[in-house]
């Protein structure tokens, strides 16, 4: 079966026949080239909104203090709600609620930082230790701020991979250095990273209780985040709703207030965004499928149309000897070929576009490292190679059978 | 060489049924350069068919070479084809695509013969045939005679016992209807059994012996000795 007098027959037959064989060739590739852009650019999609979502937590309430919008119980609207540090504790209470931080932000003359000769602005964060669950981030040296940091009101101070690149030079250890927060000294205790945004390193964390004390800002926190360990979207609403009655009744403003408070549910969101890849990839799988299909019946087609047209050459062919297998597998063996080639083709520029567009639109946000499973897209040719097989045998078979004499009639 | 006793044959097209031919009896010797005569619808092109192994027949005998030729596999006729049997058909049936040297080279390829070898003895059969120089041609660039000629190398490069020839000279004008049957008597003269069919009275004439068939029997065989004598006859008439 595999003898190399009958590759030449075929790629002779091939060469002579060009138009026929492009036709094939290209409805195949193109099927196998679309899919392949289909799937990279869709997983590119969801790889950039992954990683989005890679810098913080995903399990977690943010509310933040607002203004009120409407007048309650004989208040004017307009209203600033400020929280304190017992707001957290008093949050942290609710049901499903496993950690719990609070943050606020130092606004000072102009956050400057400083070591040595070198300064910089940069976002200055005074937390609770519980707050680098919500970011996720990596400690890289050093430590991050803890219980006693906060007990004890120390001047502690963990910075953003950004904020050490550009206070120490070459590479200078910083760990034990003081820096100096609008001119008061502050111990390094830690350098992290964020796999996240580049502004997230930007940033340095000093404890809340440090901040309050130091920087005059009584016991007033702005924000505070809710960790509620593997709680699903049900739960997380619930919560929601909690903090929200809580926070009405503690601050007096009406509970059906948007703006009072300012509530990001990552759980939600999160599983939204879930939601719609799962539609996003149904979507591209029915169009991939769709696209293979036509690529099915454009080869079965085209292969028609070649044992139409070559019944006079299967005629002669029987009539100076051929056996009617010798017939099938020359026009298997061939459709197979062709098919299998194209599909190649098409395999290999998709997915050299995709890499092209990876390379060219360098991580962009939402979309990031188009690829493709190797695996799908190689199932996907092989399948299309043996559809084509199977819509050339059934009119090669039948070809095959016809009797030389009927075939070689004049018409 | 060719033995029939009684062959029958029925077309069936949906419910009607042709009965083309109706105890056929015929036996061709080795060696002889045979032609079969009769006007349109007598069943001469089926008969060759059946002969050719390119049709079945449905009752009777047909031996060739002794050995009798009945419903046999597909793949048995078609080794009998390729070992035994030379076509020459009216309108060629050349492969369009494939130039004169792998259009004669064809049936060596189905016995299995090297491209090499099979390409050196299509040379050697179109040089016979004076187309060596057309060998890289294709056929739609050759004429009428070169093309019946290259048809005819096709038939012989396979070393064939009987060659079947269906109107050879159908598409052909009078003076290379001739030198293609002074090219069957060349081949004739080697050994080796040629049958034509033809409705061409000047063609008949150039064979050993006429088989001539009517309404699906054969009506007469007119032999050498008397060939002229038909042929006065059928000026007379």
């Amino acid at each position: 079966m595999f003898d190399l007098d009958k590759w030449q027959e075929i790629f002779s037959t091939i060469r002579k026949n060009r138009l026929r064989t492009i036709l094939t060739g290209f409805s195949v590739a193109w099927g196998i080239f679309m899919l392949v852009v289909l799937l990279g650019s869709g997983y590119g999609l969801e790889n950039g909104v992954k990683r989005e979502f890679q810098g913080d937590a995903v399990n977690y309430i943010s509310v933040n203090s607002g203004v009120t919008s409407t007048a309650y119980k004989g208040m004017k609207p307009g209203r600033r709600i400020r929280f304190t540090n017992e707001d957290r504790d008093i949050l942290a209470r609710i049901d499903n609620v496993e950690k719990s931080s609070s943050r606020t932000f130092l606004f000072t003359d102009n956050n400057i930082i400083a070591y040595k000769n070198e300064y910089g602005t940069f976002d200055i964060f005074a937390i609770s230790p519980e707050y680098r669950y919500v970011e996720s981030l990596i400690v890289t040296s050093g430590r991050f701020l803890n219980r006693k940091d906060i007990d004890d009101y120390r001047k502690s101070v963990v910075l953003g991979r950004l904020v050490y690149e550009a206070l120490f030079k070459n590479g200078e250890e910083a760990i034990e250095k003081y820096v100096k927060i609008s001119g008061v000294p502050f111990k390094v205790v830690g350098v992290f990273n964020d796999p996240g945004q580049d502004r997230d390193l930007l940033r340095v964390y000093i404890p809340v209780s440090t901040a309050q004390r130091v920087f005059n800002m009584g016991n007033y926190i702005r924000n505070v985040s809710l960790m509620l360990g593997d709680a699903g979207v049900e739960q997380s609403l619930q919560v929601v709703e909690d903090v929200k009655t809580e926070m009405s009744v503690r601050h007096q403003f009406d509970p059906k207030d948007n703006r009072a408070l300012f509530i990001f549910n990552s759980i939600q969101n999160y599983q939204q965004f879930m939601d719609l890849f799962a539609g996003i990839r149904l979507f591209i799988w029915i169009i991939g499928t769709g696209t293979i299909i036509a690529g099915i019946v454009g080869v079965s087609n085209i292969m028609m149309i070649v044992v139409k047209e070559r019944t006079k050459e299967i005629g002669i062919r029987k009539a100076l000897g051929a056996t009617p297998w010798t017939i099938v597998s020359l026009i298997l063996q061939e459709s197979i070929l062709i098919t299998a080639f194209a599909g190649y083709i098409g395999l290999v520029s998709g997915v050299g576009l995709l890499e092209l567009i990876s390379k060219v639109l360098p991580s962009h946000d939402y979309f990031a490292n188009p690829e493709i499973n190797l695996n799908i897209a190689l199932a996907a040719t092989v399948l299309l190679v043996i559809a084509g097989a199977i819509a050339g045998y059934v009119p090669a078979r039948k070809a095959a059978t016809v009797k030389p004499v009927v075939a070689l009639r004049d018409e | 060489m060719i033995k029939l006793n009684s062959i029958n044959k029925t077309y069936y097209t949906g419910s009607n049924s042709l009965h083309v031919l109706k105890g056929v009896d015929l036996s061709i010797e080795k060696g002889e350069l045979v032609s079969i005569m009769g006007s349109s619808g007598s069943g001469k092109s089926t008969l060759l068919n059946i002969i050719g192994m390119l049709d079945n027949y449905d009752s009777g005998d047909y031996f060739m070479n002794g050995e009798r030729i009945y419903k046999m596999s597909e793949k048995k006729a078609a080794y009998y084809r390729n070992k035994f049997i030379g076509f020459v058909f009216q309108s060629f049936n050349l492969i369009s695509f494939k130039n004169a040297m792998e259009n004669v080279a064809l049936p060596l390829y189905y016995q299995k013969v090297s491209r090499k070898k099979r390409n050196i003895k299509a040379m050697e059969y179109l040089e016979k045939m004076g187309l060596a120089e057309w060998a890289h041609h294709l056929p739609n660039e050759l004429s009428g005679g070169q093309k019946q000629r290259l048809a005819i190398a096709r038939a012989l490069i396979s070393e064939p016992k009987v060659i079947l020839a269906d109107e050879p000279t159908g598409a052909l004008d009078s003076a290379t209807s001739m030198e293609v049957m002074e090219l069957f008597h060349e081949i004739n003269e080697l050994g080796i059994t040629i049958l034509i069919v033809t409705h061409e009275r000047d063609i008949a004439a150039k064979t050993d012996r006429i088989i001539k068939l009517k309404d699906g029997i054969v009506d007469s065989i007119i032999a050498n000795g008397e060939r002229k004598k038909w042929l006065a006859d059928q000026k007379m008439a």
